[in-house]
């Protein structure tokens, strides 16, 4: 049987504004608990929320970013729950009036076909605090500092096909909210966390299957496997002649399983109603406008820009533009070294190879884009071979010079072009091995191509790497031939 | 001293013919003395009170006494007020010190105002009659085996006793109002937006509004002049300019239309209390000003709409109160499910209770459309009937109540006989309306109230109107027996 | 509307509010009443009205995105029914 996989994500983004949507209390990360709970956070008798105004424009924002439409009269109501790290006992949220309404995300696959993801809508709301479990003679602990701290949630519609479709759809949302400065996009710390539906049907069918939702899913990796592993699990289900339960289930990495989280089975009645606290939140035409024009270039425009203005492929661009902080590395980088392509060579593999191995971001890279373009300088003035460059890179990584020039002269790695240098070498290497002389002089044109690596290797080892191998090849060629 | 007006005081305080230090102790004497018998105290603040006292008069040597300075006053005991208890009159918060002030007890206090203490209420504002309070019933002073009225009851008794020249209110379906009306007091209901809401316990946030409970209109215009403005805190603040309330009482009323709903004059009401308005309709009459019938169609569904939206609003309101942060803790909860659901079973008495459940099924699932929605509607043919009636006048009137204080205990068990005692003045919270109560007589032994109800931020209207009667009458210098 | 038994169980259960066995009767005949009284609304037809939430059809205003409050943890932890380490304490937490 051929089986569909049909997946719908909620994507819930932090916002990076200084204070929280509903208070003035602090949102900085890693705070000691509760010491950035106000008043208003706490729930304190009496208290009341007050929208912040950057938290609305991020909003509008990232509806611009997906063409979805701006509600003109939103509207926040209460989602009522009890639960330990809601401190009001509601959640406050949107549901009948987002603030964004439906939008497109456009995704591409590995085999750079792109798909049109639409999105259902997105709204602002609180988020809510966190209950730590270690034991605290068998109680929890609440630290209520993250309470508060605005969230857009967008909800797409079932429209992604598979899990490597989902992680796609993922860090396109993740490079939109970037791009847009409104999210710092940090998985590992919350900034952006994810919800799953996940149903299976036969290919061809037109009725979706039953869902299970796998909550708060922290990274692209998790979401990819925690979608592959409930997929699976739902078609073995079915197969055994089962049926899928609608559920909320929990992905358990260690494991690699997701498992119904029996606490939240009840069923709940959340009973939404417009908070009596809060007014609707009238938008003005001019400040759509005005937030239009303060829009930066987005990921999808970038890479076109880059493929056209630095005739760079689709793949190279893509990976450049994945991120704004890279595509901002890679524009600094290519301005200094004055050659796009061979900027972005280094940017995508050297450097994206050096921060993988040591798990670094790019904010974090000991090379500065400068440093790296001044590099590709000395590349292009054949001051330097390739070979060498990787370790003037690597010494500019270990922080050992300010500059490739510094590094260049301090390790006296500059390439020997000197004629009568390069010259007396290659006579040195001719004297030293007479057979492999004999030898090349008797072959042919296609033999002697490769003979003569023979010779250059000899002669770069004696220079150790600094002779310049286009001359070499020039000299040897000459006088082999004498 | 106990039937001097907030003006008196004022006046005395300013031409020092009293300390402000010597009223406030006299107004604690009478507390400890007469309060056992009436009970609107929760909370005396005793020891601040003087200490607030001396430093009015210390401000008023300076030459620095500011609009009420040293004026003794109570706050009702829904205010948060810093560092003293403020618990709603429930268990749930008896335990609850307030870490911050309320925008109306800062707003009185840096105006010069002493506290005298915090006044009994129903628990959490639910309720006409003060029975619901965990501590205790109140006692109306015009006869102790009456009702002083609800939710205000407190403040309204401890007036009418002479235990505090004025006191705060708030106001969710008649709670000034009502209380006001009941113990012969001049109590106003404010615009919804004109007077803070932060730091007043929510009961229902789209309708409860604080104001003045005081002996006359002027003292009411004096006290709003303080409370009144503007919070930054409250996203249901008008932003909206405070008149000049007691410069504005000398009002000739010549030309002024008095619109009386024939809703609120009809079977229901106590004969005495549709006399004693006539009488004082007759005056304003007199005075130049002029009555036409009008209708407010809807005044049936006002409250049935109010005991969906109040309710409704409350359930979630309430949910805050779960054990967990602040306020009571069920004992040795055995887990957590146990200790939300018994601290709240333990916590909240059984009006609060009854009123969350309601709330909670107006909301749930299935009903929300046929309960909350349709109240929402009904909540604006409610507005659009008294936008249509100040087409044609400038102020309504009508009684306050249908009935004079009734007994206590005489309709604990029966809660909805006891809701449509606000019959007349809960459209005006769902209309977001100002409103004052005033005396205009008595039915028998117990005083009657006569409502003003003005446009839209037209309290200084409704002020002026009150004073100009009250220049005429002496129902609201009356004082309850034995209180003199 | 009159309820059953079971109603005031799933409200009880939704408000998280024990309800006595004895209680149980005595509330589900008030709310009961309470219910019958709301429903004379139902007689009015409001098909074309727009639901109010707010007497003066305001809008909402918009505070400027900065931090305004100090941490007064130690003051709003004094009244805390337990604490510990900064931590409000409760039953665990089982997810």
């Amino acid at each position: 049987m051929q089986w569909e996989v049909v997946i719908g994500l909620e994507v819930h983004v932090q916002l990076t504004t200084k204070s929280k949507i509903f208070s003035g209390a602090s949102t900085a990360f890693g705070a000691t608990p509760n010491s950035q709970a106000c008043a208003v956070d706490l729930a304190l008798p009496g208290t009341l929320p007050v929208l912040n105004e950057q938290a609305v424009n991020d909003a509008i924002l990232f509806g611009l970013a997906i063409d979805a439409d701006i509600c003109r009269d939103s509207v926040f109501e209460r989602k009522n729950y009890f639960y330990p790290d809601l401190p009001k006992g509601y959640q406050t949220s949107q549901m009948d009036k987002p603030i964004v309404g439906h939008g497109v995300v456009e995704i591409r696959l590995e085999d750079g076909s792109t798909r049109n993801i639409r999105v259902h809508h997105a709204h602002l709301e609180e988020d809510a605090g966190k209950s730590l479990h270690e034991d605290f003679h068998g109680m929890s602990g609440i630290d209520l500092n993250r309470a508060g701290t605005p969230l857009i949630e967008i909800v797409s519609e079932p429209d992604l096909r598979s899990a490597e479709e989902a992680v796609a759809y993922l860090r396109k949302i993740h490079s939109i909210v970037t791009y847009l400065g409104i999210s710092d996009g940090d998985m590992s710390q919350g900034s952006m966390r994810c919800d799953a539906n996940v149903s299976v049907r036969l290919k061809g069918e037109e009725e979706y299957g039953t869902r299970a939702e796998i909550k708060n899913i922290n990274s692209f990796r998790f979401v990819e496997r925690a979608i592959k592993v409930e997929a699976q699990r739902q078609i073995d289900l079915i197969e055994d002649g089962g049926k899928v339960v609608q559920e909320t289930r929990l992905y358990d990495s260690d494991k690699n399983e997701t498992r119904s989280m029996r606490s939240k089975e009840e069923a709940n009645d959340y009973r939404y109603f417009p908070c009596p606290d809060l007014l609707p939140v009238h938008i003005e035409q001019s400040l759509i406008d005005s937030l239009q024009k303060q829009m930066p270039e987005l990921p999808d425009a970038k890479r076109q820009r880059f493929e056209t203005e630095y005739g760079l492929s689709t793949y190279d661009a893509s990976l450049l533009t994945a991120e704004r902080s890279i595509a901002d590395f890679f524009e600094a980088c290519s301005k200094v070294a004055g050659d796009a392509k061979l900027a972005a060579n280094w940017v995508n593999g050297e450097l994206s190879a050096a921060l993988n191995r040591e798990g670094k971001a790019l904010k974090d890279s000991p090379v500065s884009a400068e440093q790296l373009g001044g590099l590709i300088v000395r590349i292009r003035d054949n001051s330097i071979s390739g070979k060498i460059a990787k370790q003037v890179f690597e010494a500019l990584w270990n922080g050992d010079g300010q500059s490739a020039d510094e590094v260049i002269e301090a390790k006296g790695l500059k390439q020997v072009s000197d004629t009568g240098a390069l010259e007396a070498m290659v006579d040195e290497v001719i004297a030293a091995n007479p057979a492999q002389v004999e030898q090349y002089r008797a072959a042919d044109d296609g033999k002697r191509k490769k003979l003569i690596g023979f010779f250059v290797g000899q002669i770069m080892k004696a220079s150790k790497g600094q002779a310049n191998p286009g001359m070499v090849n020039q000299l040897l060629n000459k006088k082999l031939s004498d | 001293m106990p039937s001097h007006t907030v003006a008196d005081l004022l006046r005395g305080l300013a031409a020092g013919d009293f300390s402000s230090e010597e009223i406030t102790q006299q107004y604690l004497d009478a507390i400890a003395d007469r309060d056992g018998q009436i009970n609107s105290f929760i909370t005396v603040t005793r020891e601040q009170a003087l200490e607030q006292a001396r430093a009015a008069d210390n401000a008023r040597q300076r030459g620095n006494a500011g609009a009420l300075c040293g004026l003794p006053i109570a706050h009702k005991d829904i205010f948060c007020t810093e560092g003293v208890r403020t618990s709603c009159a429930s268990k749930m918060l008896d335990n609850f010190i307030a870490p911050y002030s309320a925008t109306v007890v800062n707003n009185m206090a840096s105006a010069g105002a002493v506290m005298l203490g915090k006044t009994n209420l129903d628990e959490f504002a639910m309720g006409s009659s003060n029975e619901t309070s965990y501590y205790g019933t109140v006692r109306n002073p015009w006869n102790t085996d009456r009702v002083p009225g609800g939710s205000s009851g407190g403040s309204a008794a401890a007036i009418a006793a002479g235990l505090a020249p004025a006191a705060t209110g708030t106001d969710t379906g008649g709670s000034i109002r009502q209380p006001a009306a009941l113990c012969g007091l001049t109590g106003l209901k404010p615009t919804y937006g004109r007077v803070s809401r932060y730091g007043m316990i929510a009961f229902a946030s789209s309708l409860d509004q604080a104001g003045p409970m005081a002996r006359s209109a002027e003292d009411c215009a004096l006290l709003l002049q303080s409370m009144a403005g503007f919070d930054e805190r409250d996203s249901t603040s008008m932003d909206v300019r405070v008149d000049d309330y007691a410069g504005a009482l000398d009002q000739d009323l010549r030309g002024l239309k008095i619109g009386l709903p024939k809703e609120y004059f009809s079977a229901g009401l106590d004969p005495a209390i549709g006399d004693a308005v006539h009488a004082a309709l007759e005056e304003y009459r007199k005075m130049g000003a002029e009555t036409v019938e009008i209708s407010l169609p809807h005044t049936e569904l006002a409250v049935p709409c109010y005991y969906v939206i109040a309710p409704a609003e409350a359930s979630t309101n309430l949910s805050r109160f779960d054990g967990v942060r602040y306020g009571y803790r069920c004992e040795n909860p055995a887990d957590l499910d146990d200790l939300y659901t018994r601290s709240r079973e333990e916590g909240f008495g059984e009006e609060v209770k009854r009123r969350i459940l309601v709330g909670t099924y107006a909301l749930s699932a299935g009903f929300y459309d046929a309960y909350y929605r349709k109240a929402q509607q009904i909540r604006r043919l409610i507005k659009q009937d008294f936008t249509d009636a100040f087409k044609q006048v400038d102020i309504i009137a009508g009684p306050t109540t249908p009935n004079p204080a009734f007994g206590i205990g005489e309709k604990v068990s029966d809660p909805v006989t006891m809701y449509l005692e606000d019959i007349y003045t809960i459209a005006v919270n769902l209309a977001g309306l100002p409103a004052l109560s005033m005396p205009v007589g008595f039915a028998g032994e117990l005083p009657a109230g006569m409502q003003l109800i003005g446009r839209d931020f037209d309290e200084g209207r409704l002020l002026a109107a009150a004073h100009q009667y009250q220049q005429r009458s002496d129902w609201h210098l009356r004082t309850a027996p034995d209180c003199a | 509307m009159s309820l059953e038994q079971g109603d005031i169980a799933k409200l009880a259960r939704l408000a998280r509010i024990r309800i006595s066995e004895e209680s149980s009767e005595e509330l589900r005949q008030r709310i009961s009443d309470i219910l019958g009284m709301i429903d004379t609304m139902q007689a009015v037809n409001t098909d074309a009205v727009d639901p109010m939430a707010n007497p003066h059809d305001a809008t909402q205003r918009l505070r400027a995105d900065v931090v305004t409050e100090v941490d007064q943890r130690d003051d709003f932890q004094r009244i805390a029914p337990a604490t510990e380490d900064g931590l409000y304490l409760v039953p665990k937490v089982i997810d």
